[in-house]
């Protein structure tokens, strides 16, 4: 289990913009950060940063698991559920394949209660092609339970959901908290956790 | 080794599916090898002598045609990044993509081609060899194909770049492939071009993963 997460002196560059320098937070077990800036801050840029994804220009990211600190970003990756702006769906494949593929991908079992979680029960045999936008998200956040990952990176969560789906995310991060998970979300609106933010 | 299956059924399956490339490259390889002998002419012995370079030039290129999909489609649908934060490496991600590329392209392509092989008068005996040599060679394809693929992730319209890059690499199995064809016809034993067939095939099988993962790496970070 994840302890904690830090950022140290953190320093991005896209070409040869500079997005943000001296960048220093710390996200604890069962805490919540809103990363929040204009449109072309770097928050995308930062959660790829911290999925291993973008190397830092300057400073590193150190998490702390079972006492231990590693700065490794593929040791890190391990620990990570990722929610990108786009949803990773194929538009072959129908509901319960999908979440099938991504829960054996994981090294889970499929789990077919997730799809109920997040109100897709009675699509489970649609393929994709036919989801709505906001079908599609509460797909892609049935894949991030699956995953079972205690670090959650969400990029814009709240992202072409309904004001339903909308408690259900928030529903969703209480209970990650809860359960002592940590979770960095680029987003324009409030988490409503109570949680820290940071603007870029 | 459970992630490693279930990535590649899903790929032999979205191959498979409408949209996938599989049903485009058998078409395309079978067209290719119907009009080319309309085009010579009903000369036999020189269909005969024709038939392994332009059947196995038309399996390169049929499979060249579903190969610049192989990152693509996950690389602009945000899966890849799922897929690289999961326990499979990168590398294994790359050899199960290579692997769900020959199911669904090579392995149907060598299939087809003692069909084929009959609108060219290739005698059985060349025919068996076109059949194995495309089985050994294609999964070389598959994999530098990879390679290219990888390299050109993040370009728009990369498709066109990937024969400039990867058909060099592939003269080695066209020659081999083709030769072998041409020994059997001349009764020769084709056991040497087969032989460097196979070794060349083994090694861009064993190598071209590490490469293709990490020039998605690269890319991921782009």
């Amino acid at each position: 289990m994840i302890s904690s997460l830090t950022a140290e002196n953190l320093a991005c560059a896209r070409g040869d913009k500079k997005l943000f320098d001296s960048l220093n937070f710390r996200v604890s077990a069962g805490q919540a950060l809103a990363v929040e800036g204009a449109n072309g801050a770097g928050k995308t840029s930062l959660l790829r940063m911290i999925a291993g994804f973008l190397a830092p220009v300057a400073g590193r990211i150190v998490v702390k698991m079972d006492a231990r600190e590693n700065d490794d970003a593929e040791e890190r990756g391990k620990s990570i559920g990722w929610l990108g702006h786009q949803d990773g769906l194929k538009p072959q494949l129908t509901v319960i394949e999908q979440l099938t593929f991504f829960a054996q991908l994981y090294g889970g079992p499929a789990n077919p209660a997730l799809l109920e979680q997040v109100g897709l029960a009675r699509q489970a045999d649609l393929p994709c092609r036919y989801l709505s936008a906001g079908q599609r998200r509460r797909l892609a956040l049935a894949r991030l339970l699956a995953a079972q990952r205690p670090l959650w990176l969400l990029d814009e969560p709240f992202a072409a959901l309904d004001a339903s789906g909308q408690r259900l995310v928030a529903h969703l991060m209480a209970r990650h908290c809860g359960n002592g998970g940590i979770i960095i979300a680029a987003t324009h609106e409030a988490l409503g956790l109570g949680n820290e933010s940071l603007k870029l | 080794m459970k992630p490693f299956a279930t990535l590649l059924l899903r790929d032999i399956k979205l191959a498979a599916r409408s949209g996938g490339g599989a049903a485009l490259a058998l078409s395309f390889f079978a067209l290719v090898a119907t009009l080319v002998p309309l085009g010579v002419g009903p000369d036999l012995r020189l269909l005969a002598r024709m038939a392994g370079g332009i059947l196995w030039v038309a399996a390169v290129l049929a499979a060249l045609l579903s190969l610049d999909r192989l990152f693509q489609g996950d690389f602009e649908d945000g899966s890849l990044e799922v897929i690289a934060l999961s326990p499979l490496p990168l590398e294994l991600t790359a050899l199960a993509k290579i692997a769900a590329h020959w199911f669904s392209t090579g392995l149907p392509l060598a299939l087809l081609s003692p069909l084929l092989a009959l609108l060219f008068n290739l005698a059985p005996p060349a025919t068996l060899i076109l059949f194995v040599s495309l089985l050994i060679g294609t999964p070389a394809v598959s994999a530098v194909g990879a390679i290219g693929a990888s390299l050109t992730l993040s370009l728009k319209r990369g498709g066109l770049i990937l024969p400039l890059i990867i058909l060099p690499l592939l003269s080695p199995v066209v020659i081999f492939g083709a030769g072998a064809v041409a020994l059997s016809l001349d009764g020769l034993s084709p056991g040497n071009a087969l032989g460097l067939l196979a070794a060349f095939a083994f090694a861009a099988m064993l190598l071209s993963p590490f490469a293709a993962a990490a020039s998605v790496r690269l890319n991921l970070g782009s």
